[in-house]
This record gives structure tokens, sequence and C-alpha cells, in this order.
């Protein structure tokens, strides 16, 4: 899958996880940028990219991530 | 795969893509708000559509405003793992069974605490019941492989701990205790030998789950079977370590909106609004094929043949129900001889009319039927199922009579007994003596009931149907479906006359005929050819030689819009006047009024109850009709079609 297709997955999955559809995903996007993205949510949002993309992140990957960008970069390496 | 059809409750419709933008206008939508969010809720949601929903309705209590006809209902939960995902969706899915659910959640890990203090957040909170969400890890489940008298211990302790919840909560805030089954861990010590050995954490899951079962006689307790959704699932999906590890999440979100649908199954029932009558269409639905057109014999139903033994399947099951109390009653398109035949007759049918309280066969619309059915037997709209396969029937009955449920069929018949019992509309709490006699208490005995009326605006739902009639004269391509209509068309078939394929290519060719096969496509996709015309010209008259048409699109127009037609190719040939004849079979009483109903005044009457009937060509009425026209292949074409047809 592309780059650009998948920034389009994922700006669709954080306008359903965080019900807000003003939110523009880019690479340097952090849970700082975000009303509501703790903890909570943000396991969310790491289930609801391994539902669309069929990838599985472990738990270690899930806690590892600071940007957008890494896990772009991870959603890759797994497809 | 069938887990997903539980994972993805697909008895119900799908969600619609601009669910999120419906949740935003849903004070604004002209409806009191809380059927809103009910009609929200009736779709197959997933969790992040369950938390919005749960988001809204917090918003919209919090602003004050009534939610009614919601019920309110307040539930606590206390667990061992995190509930923070679970409680937005069981508020969001109760609202699917007319429920306003409150949830009050206490501390991570503390129900026994919670229930044994008396001015706990719990206690205090005065619920109308409590979910007890202890998973195999909220129970002190230690293994002891091969030792009887160890394993009884551990299975004693495990008891008394959830009977000290139990009683904490019956005696300090008197509210009933939904108790969940423990989904056992897939992980095996031995292999096999785990069912066999006592003290295996297999073994030990199996004895709490009964025992707790058992403890449940005489208490008004009820038990919630978790163990039951994990296994018809999948255990090895249901268990996700990671999830309990990164944050003591008990199973799979992915499993969220079926665990959050049973649990409000429960709680609706609790609230007495579980449904009590099934009703069934019948062709393709109990049987295989069209009673009406194919007969007693080319109905498919029995053994020996795979679809006819899916079609008895869900016959047992709606035995089963009946068995237990659920009423059963017909709703099918069809003339009532007609369509009580396989009962009456049909050595391979399980089901009779006497297993029947009401039995509708008729050519009226479904809705205004099961108004009928929902009278004669003194029951709300709310407490039917409407089961049938035909998509437009099923759509038509939501729209108009939005109480009723009505579960969605996958294409195969064999999957539809279980999707009726997956969609758990029939959820009971208790099973009596008296629900053992209730099918008969209601004197089962196929009653036929008159109709007062229509219901609803018809022609607007016609509207949204976005039809498309496609017309073009017979050609090399239509021809075997045609030949195969003409000899298989019963109901709808004015002379039934039958022709052989040669036949069908004569009259393609033939100057003196005029041809049509019409295809309709809907919202729901394409019904391929489903009526055929051939008019023969005599003296510039068209005579109707053949006009038949499926039954599955009666009720649409489609006549009209086939009438419609001829009319227009008349005008331009220069064609005085359509005569249409009628010539009655023991199948076709469905149109024998179908000339006068479009205009036609009668021009003769012969013996046998033969018609003849004739509609000016000049003068005939023009009817606008609820769907898009589009014609080829026709020699003679105007203009502005040409351009449109660009």
């Amino acid at each position: 899958m592309e780059k650009a297709k998948i920034y389009a997955v994922l700006t669709g999955i954080f306008h359903d996880v965080f019900d807000n559809d003003s939110i523009i995903v880019t690479p340097d996007l952090t849970a700082e940028d975000v009303d509501d993205w703790d903890s909570l949510s943000h396991l969310r949002l790491v289930l609801s990219v391994e539902k669309s993309f069929g990838v599985r992140f472990s738990a270690s990957e899930t806690g590892k991530l600071k940007n957008v960008g890494e896990l772009v970069s991870l959603i890759e390496a797994k497809m | 795969m069938s887990r997903d059809m539980y994972r993805d409750l697909s008895w119900l419709p799908r969600m619609p893509d601009d669910f999120a933008a419906q949740c935003r206008s849903a004070a604004n939508a002209g409806q009191p708000i809380g059927e809103r969010i009910q009609s929200l809720a009736s779709y197959a949601l997933d969790e992040n559509a369950l938390t919005r929903l749960a988001r809204l309705i917090a918003e919209t209590m919090a602003q004050g405003m009534p939610l009614a006809p919601l019920i309110p209902f307040r539930l606590a939960v206390v667990s061992n793992a995190t509930t923070h995902f679970a409680v937005p969706a069981l508020i969001g899915t109760a609202a699917r069974h007319g429920i306003a659910l409150e949830c009050i959640e206490a501390d991570f890990g503390q129900a026994v605490q919670e229930a044994l203090t008396p001015d706990s957040a719990i206690n205090r909170a005065r619920p109308d019941a409590v979910l007890v969400a202890l998973d195999h890890r909220g129970l002190p489940l230690r293994p002891s492989p091969g030792d009887r008298d160890a394993a009884t211990a551990t299975v004693a302790a495990c008891l008394a701990q959830l009977n000290a919840i139990r009683d904490g909560i019956h005696r300090h805030c008197n509210a009933l205790c939904l108790l969940q089954t423990i989904a056992r861990p897939p992980e095996a010590t031995f292999g096999s030998l785990d069912f066999a050995l006592p003290g295996t954490m297999r073994s030990l899951v199996e004895a709490v789950n009964r025992g707790m079962a058992e403890s449940l006689a005489g208490s008004s307790d009820l038990l919630f079977d978790v163990a039951g959704i994990a296994e018809t699932v999948g255990l090895a999906d249901w268990h996700e370590p990671k999830l309990w590890n990164l944050a003591k999440i008990p199973f799979s979100n992915i499993f969220l909106p079926i665990y959050a649908e049973h649990a409000c199954r429960l709680v609706a029932a609790i609230r007495g609004r579980s449904r009590r009558c099934l009703v069934l269409d019948l062709d393709n639905t109990l049987w295989g094929g069209v009673i009406g057109d194919d007969g007693l014999d080319g109905i498919v139903i029995g053994q020996g043949d795979a679809t006819g033994e899916a079609h008895l399947h869900l016959q047992q099951t709606a035995l089963h129900l009946r068995d237990r109390g659920v009423v059963l009653a017909v709703s099918s398109k069809n003339n009532d001889r007609t369509a009580r035949l396989p009962f009456q007759r049909h050595p391979e049918m399980l089901m009779k009319e006497e297993h029947f309280a009401v039995f509708q066969a008729n050519w009226n619309n479904k809705a205004a039927n099961i108004i009928a059915i929902a009278q004669e037997l003194s029951l709300g709209i709310d407490a039917l199922v409407f089961l049938d396969d035909n998509p437009v029937e099923r759509d038509l009955v939501r729209r108009f009579l939005p109480a009723v449920a009505v579960p969605e069929l996958p294409a195969d018949p064999a999957l539809f007994a279980r999707t009726l019992c997956a969609a758990g509309h029939f959820e009971a709490i208790a099973f009596s003596l008296e629900d053992r006699r209730r099918a008969d208490f209601y004197q089962a005995n196929a009653r036929r009931i008159a109709l007062q009326g229509q219901s609803g605006d018809v022609d607007a739902y016609l509207e949204s149907l976005d039809m498309v009639i496609t017309f073009q004269p017979f050609d090399d391509t239509g021809r075997s479906r045609i030949t195969q209509l003409i000899n298989k068309s019963n109901q709808f078939n004015l002379t039934t006359k039958r022709y052989t394929e040669a036949e069908v290519q004569a009259a393609q060719a033939a100057p003196e005929c005029f041809t049509l096969q019409v295809r309709l496509a809907d919202a729901f996709g394409d019904n391929g050819m489903i009526s055929v015309v051939i008019c023969r010209e005599t003296e510039r008259d068209w005579e109707v030689d053949t006009w038949l048409m499926s039954c599955r699109v009666l009720g649409r127009k489609v006549e009209a819009a086939v009438l419609q037609e001829i009319l227009y190719h008349a005008r331009r040939q220069g064609i005085r006047r359509i005569i249409g004849h009628y010539r009655p079979t023991d199948r076709n009483a469905l149109v024998a009024d179908h000339y006068p109903n479009l205009g036609f005044t009668a021009l003769r009457q012969a013996d046998g109850g033969r018609t003849t009937w004739q509609l000016d060509v000049a003068t005939a009425p023009l009817h606008a009709v609820p769907m898009q026209v589009r014609r080829s292949g026709f020699a003679i074409q105007d203009a502005d079609e040409i351009a449109d047809a660009r």
C-alpha cells in the first residue's frame, strides 16, 4: 500500500476514534496535538489500526510510538 | 466466516457511512431524541460507533433532555478487569433494546470490597442490577492437576467468593446480580487429558460454571453466559494476552459489540421487553422455490437435498421456539389456498397449519398484515419478529414498523436458522410451565384475518427504492430466460400460454408482434428479467397474447410501468386499441382484475370466466410511475431519447 493511501485510511480512523473530522494526520502529529488522546483512546486507536490494516502490534511496539510517522513505518513493516 | 457473523452482528442492518454525521445531527432530526437514538442503535455498530453513540446519550442526559421512549435502567459493574471500554459499548447497545442505561463503575479490581461495604459507591448508587464481570483471573482458580480434593476445595472457594459478592449486594442495595460464566483460557497443560483430569484449569472452570448455574435456583440473580459467547466465536480470538498485559482488558475488543448485545438482551428481558411472536415468510424462507409458480412438486423441502435440508432446519428451529412459548404466524404474498398446500399435502414438511396462530397469505403489503397479526394476538408491534428472505420486504417492514425486529438474512438458506438464533430476539430469563403451554393457548388454528386498510405511504416508499426499469424487445441474448419465464410463471400470468424457444424466436422475428422483455433493478440489487409481454397486431389493434410478471416484484407498480411502455410504442405505431384477455387457471386468480385495475373497460365475457378488455390508446391516461425508465433495442426511437441514451 502506498504511503498516501495509508495516511488516507489513518485519517478516517483518527476522525472515527476521536470523533473529530478536523484532525489532519501528518507524520509529525503526536498525542499532544489532539484533544482526548489519552491512554484509553490510544489503545482504541491502535486496535482500530490493527483491524483496518489487518496487522498486529506487540505491547512494546504499541508503547514505543512517538508520532504518527512511526506508526506508519510500523504498519508498512507489518504489511 | 461464521465467527464474523457473530462478531459483526450480521443480523442487524449495516451501519451507514455517514453514521457520525447522523449522530451529530440527531437532535435536529425532527424526531424525539430517544427514538432517534434507538434507531441509530439498531445498526450493527462496532466499538467506535458504540462509543460515539454512548457519548451522544451522555450529552443528551447532561442537557436534561428526556430519552423517552427509552426506559431507564441503572447497571453497576464490578470487575477484576478494566471496564472503561465495556461501559460505552453497553450504553450504546442498551439503546438498541429500548433501554436508557446508566452505568456505575466500581474501582478496578474491587468487586468483593464494593459488594461488602454498605456505603460503597456501588451500594450507594442503588442500581437495578449489578454485573459481576469476573473472569478466570478474578477468582481463586489455583490449578492442582490430579488432586481431586484440592480441586473440590478450589471450586468451593470460587463459588463462596461469588456468593459473598451476591449476598453483599442483596443486603446493601437490594439489586439483582448478573453473574458471568468464565471463558476458559485456551492454553492446555497436558492436552486432551486436561478435560479428564480434576484440578486442571479446564476442569476447574467447567466445575465453577456448572456450580454457578446451579446456585441460581430459587434466586432472582441471573446467569450471563460469557463462556458460551466466547466458545461460539472462538476462545483463541476471545482471549488476547497482549490486551490483558497492556491494560487489563479482559477479552479482545473486537467482541465488545457481541458481549454488550448479550448483556443488554438480559437487561431488556428483565424489563419484559423480549419478543413473543415470530412472523414467517413462506416462499424461499420456509421452503425453497415459489409454491404459486413451482407447484407442490417443484418446491424444495426435505431430506436428501442440501437446500431442502436448510429450509427444514429453519422449520425445526421455528418449532423449537414454539415449544418454548413463541407464537408463530405467517405473512406471505400468495393466494391463501396455494400457500396452505405444502402444509396440508407435502410429506416432507415438518410444520403444519396448526402450528400457526395466524396465517396471512394475500397480496397486500406485509406491514399491513403484520399490524393485523399483532392486533389479532393482542400483542404490541414490538413483540414481533419478522423473518423474510426478500430484502425489499424486510426494508419495507423496517421502514413502516420500526418496532418490529427484522433480522437480516444471508443469501445462503443454510444459515437462516443460525442467524435467527444468533439474533437473540427471544431471550428469556425464566421458563415456566405456562410458557410451554402458551403456543396452544393462542389456539393455533391458522386463522386468516381481514385487513383494515393499508399502512403508511407506500408511494413514498417505492420512490425510495431507486427502481430502474429497462425495456427491450425480445433478442437472442434474452431468449432462454424469456422462454423459462413463459413456461414457469403461473400466478401473475394473464393467459398462461406456453411457448418453446423456437416459438419465442418466431415472435421476435414476426413483423406483427410487439414484444417486451423487462428488467428491474433497485437499491437492493438487480432483480434480472421480471416481466414478459407479447402483443399481436390485428387491424391496428394490439391483442395482448402474453403478459406475465414475477411475483417477487409485486406491489411495486411494475405492471403500470409496463402498460405505459406498451402505450408509448402503440402511439408511435398508430395503434388504436389494446385488447387484453384474462384466461383463468387454478393459479392465476391474482390477476383476475388486472385489466380493470389498469383502466381497461370490459369488452366481453365468455364461458369458464374468460374475460376480454380494451383500452383506447389515444385517450388512455398517463400515469406517473415511481421508477426510472430505460429502453434500448427498439427500431423506432425519438430523437430526444437517443440523446438521453448518450
